[in-house]
């Protein structure tokens, strides 16, 4: 019977199949942040070690300053000391750890591609909700809580049910100016914030395949955003030629082995998935959201909606109470809406395309924002940009170049937008305080953040080609 | 860890009239840093329950009697706990006293997490939420009633409603097991998994 990419992995992952349907499934590769701290509690706590520590990868990222890579500079008492225990716990058990200093520390979604970790066919998990990031690169990588890190540490395994499968197709030629992170936003305004719950999302179609390896990241990275815990696009040898001769990536003999098996996992002429939806590319504007749910989301081009045209009672309610959240009126037109702040940056827009995408619309131009921030999403990509002159360029039209972390897309390390102002964001969810109490978020693409950066107010980024 | 058995229960339920709560409102994530100690209970819901300075948001159902003092179950509305995988989300519903949340749908993460800490989301029709979230509305302090065994819930009005449950997280639930021991069980099963199940061009050390 022909097979999803998703049911031929799942079932290489299956230790044990239980009759009601639970299984365990072996977790190849664990990422660990410094939320962790629970889970490491339960080993302390029941005298266990760590399970696979080969198989466990730390870094810190959530709680981590922008401003600087020395632990004694992060202000706050309670997050320097999590930062710290990350890298004691690592050392107390065995695990890999990217501390501040590493030429490899960044956001855990960023590096795990770029250090070669993330591979096709491969088990990922991550106490984190955008671990389906590494799906863009033919994994099965979903996000888990804080009990089941604990149970990962400990057995190296997950109990899990298995997900209905969904296909998301998107066919048809790009249009000019639309980049991953406004297919993604057009995807969840469809299907909506639940559209994908209880699903194993492929991603796939014409217009997929012919995304870049980061914009396939920045696709997969907000599966969660549509309510499904798993993203993932087949990989190809965009796939191959990305990962090759990065620092965990098979070599030689073992590449050739790779390769031979990672052809034989996408889907199946013929599978069939319990959902499919289908969108036409060549429809695609650049997006942005206007309320506070992802699925809250229109293109830059347009005006607020208003709650009268909403689908139903309760949909016109949700939008009402956003719009006023957010401070906007219906008909106001989006270009005509100031920004106050600028934020580039996030496991969901800061590799090396996104920030070259955002130089080429800042430069020789001016930031008129308050303020216009951008964190590189690893070390590595700080330097690419560097190398490039892409700081340069950003430095001269006023925008603070910074070090990397999660940053102002989560706002705990300090890194906030003040109560009651506006923020275009490359992040991944505008919900009410994300970015700090009373900030108003607005999700963008790197292009369309550098757009407002340089006019002030929300801009259509193909206007500045 | 190991929880407290949930087998029967009948408490006030809380109408909770909101789409989307996301893990954010439940607790914001300038909170995750602190350990879980008795200020805990006091994130939840914290920027919906209080004002920028501090006050309690007389609108927040939360801050009005009965549910102030009182109110285990809470009946929300679709997509409950959306968002991210903060399993927080679940410890400051638990610390503020509920045992179980009732809704249409929910985060997929969040329903997950909250079985690891022996508390029940309970999915039922968006109509029957509806209805249940009214009934509340109509009788503030009117109880619910949980029966984990038969797989049912009482509204207000006496209406029975049955729901699902996996066999393994119902028997979990009321025994307040922690699955890590169950799995430990398993051992020899990873054992050869690991020998025989592993694609070779990982090498060995994976």
């Amino acid at each position: 019977m022909p097979q999803t990419m998703f049911e031929k992995i799942w079932d290489r992952h299956v230790v044990e199949a239980r009759p009601d349907g639970q299984c365990l499934l072996y977790v190849d590769r664990h990422l660990l942040h410094e939320g962790s701290f629970h889970g490491f509690g339960y080993l302390s706590d029941r005298g266990m070690p760590v399970r696979r520590p080969g198989q466990t990868f730390a870094v810190a990222d959530h709680y981590v300053p922008t401003t600087s890579r020395c632990i004694e500079d992060i202000a706050d008492e309670t997050a320097r000391g999590l930062v710290a225990r990350l890298e004691s716990n690592a050392a107390a058990y065995g695990v890999t750890h990217f501390g501040l200093d590493h030429e490899a520390q960044g956001i855990v979604h960023v590096i795990g591609p770029e250090q070669g970790l993330t591979l096709p066919g491969l088990l990922i998990v991550c106490g984190d909700s955008h671990t389906a990031t590494h799906g863009a690169l033919g994994a099965y990588a979903f996000g888990i809580g804080a009990s089941e890190v604990s149970h990962v540490l400990a057995t190296q395994t997950l109990w899990q049910m298995k997900p209905k499968t969904m296909r998301i197709g998107v066919d048809g030629e790009r249009p000019a100016g639309v980049t991953g992170k406004d297919v993604i936003l057009a995807i969840i305004a469809e299907i909506s914030a639940a559209g994908a719950t209880g699903h194993a999302v492929e991603f796939a179609g014409s217009l997929i395949q012919a995304l870049s390896m980061e914009e396939r990241m920045t696709v997969c990275n907000m599966t969660i955003e549509a309510g499904g815990r798993t993203g993932m696009i087949a990989a190809d040898e965009k796939t191959f030629a990305y990962i090759k001769g990065r620092r965990y990536a098979p070599q030689g003999d073992d590449w050739e082995k790779a390769l031979a098996d990672w052809r034989s996992l996408p889907s199946d002429p013929g599978a069939t998935y319990n959902t499919d939806v289908a969108l036409d590319g060549t429809m695609l504007q650049p997006m942005m959201t206007w309320g506070t749910s992802p699925e809250q989301a229109a293109p830059i081009s347009g005006a607020v909606p208003d709650p009268g045209d909403a689908p139903n009672a309760e949909k016109a309610e949700e939008w009402q109470g956003a719009l006023e959240y957010i401070a906007l009126r219906p008909g106001q037109k989006f270009q005509e809406v100031p920004v106050d702040r600028v934020f580039i940056g996030s496991c969901t827009n800061s590799r090396i395309e996104d920030l070259r995408a955002a130089a080429a619309i800042a430069k020789g131009r001016k930031v008129q924002v308050k303020q216009a921030m951008i964190s590189p999403g690893s070390l590595l990509v700080k330097r690419q940009a560097e190398a490039e002159g892409l700081d340069r360029i950003f430095r001269e039209a006023g925008f603070e170049w910074r070090e990397s972390g999660c940053s102002m897309c989560v706002g705990i390390n300090g890194d906030t937008i003040p109560a009651g102002e506006r923020s275009a964001s490359t992040s991944n969810r505008n919900f009410r305080g994300r970015q700090g109490p009373g900030a108003r978020t607005h999700l963008v693409s790197p292009a369309s953040a550098a757009a407002a950066a340089v006019t002030g107010r929300f801009a259509d980024p193909r206007d500045f080609a | 860890m190991p929880q407290t058995p949930l087998i029967q229960l009948s408490a006030v339920g809380v109408p909770l009239d909101l789409a989307n709560v996301d893990t954010d409102q439940l607790i914001p994530a300038r909170f995750l840093k602190y350990p879980r100690d008795e200020k805990y209970r006091t994130y939840l819901f914290h920027d919906l329950r209080l004002k920028p300075d501090g006050a309690d948001n007389p609108n927040f159902v939360l801050n009005n009697e009965p549910y102030r003092s009182n109110g285990r179950i809470l009946v929300a509305d679709r997509n409950f706990g959306c968002g991210s995988s903060r399993e927080s989300a679940v410890y400051v519903l638990q610390d503020w006293g509920f045992r179980a949340v009732i809704a249409p749908s929910f985060g997929d993460i969040f329903f997950n997490n909250s079985f690891k800490n022996g508390f029940l989301p309970v999915r039922l029709p968006p109509e029957v939420c509806a209805k249940l979230r009214r009934d509340l509305h109509d009788d503030p302090g009117a109880e619910i009633k949980i029966d984990v065994e038969a797989q049912t819930i009482t509204g207000p009005d006496n209406v029975l409603h049955p729901f699902e449950i996996d066999e393994f997280r119902k028997y979990c639930l009321m025994r307040g097991l922690d699955d890590i021991d169950f799995t430990l069980e398993h051992t020899a099963q990873i054992d050869a998994f690991e020998r025989k199940n592993r694609p070779d061009w990982l090498g060995h050390n994976a």
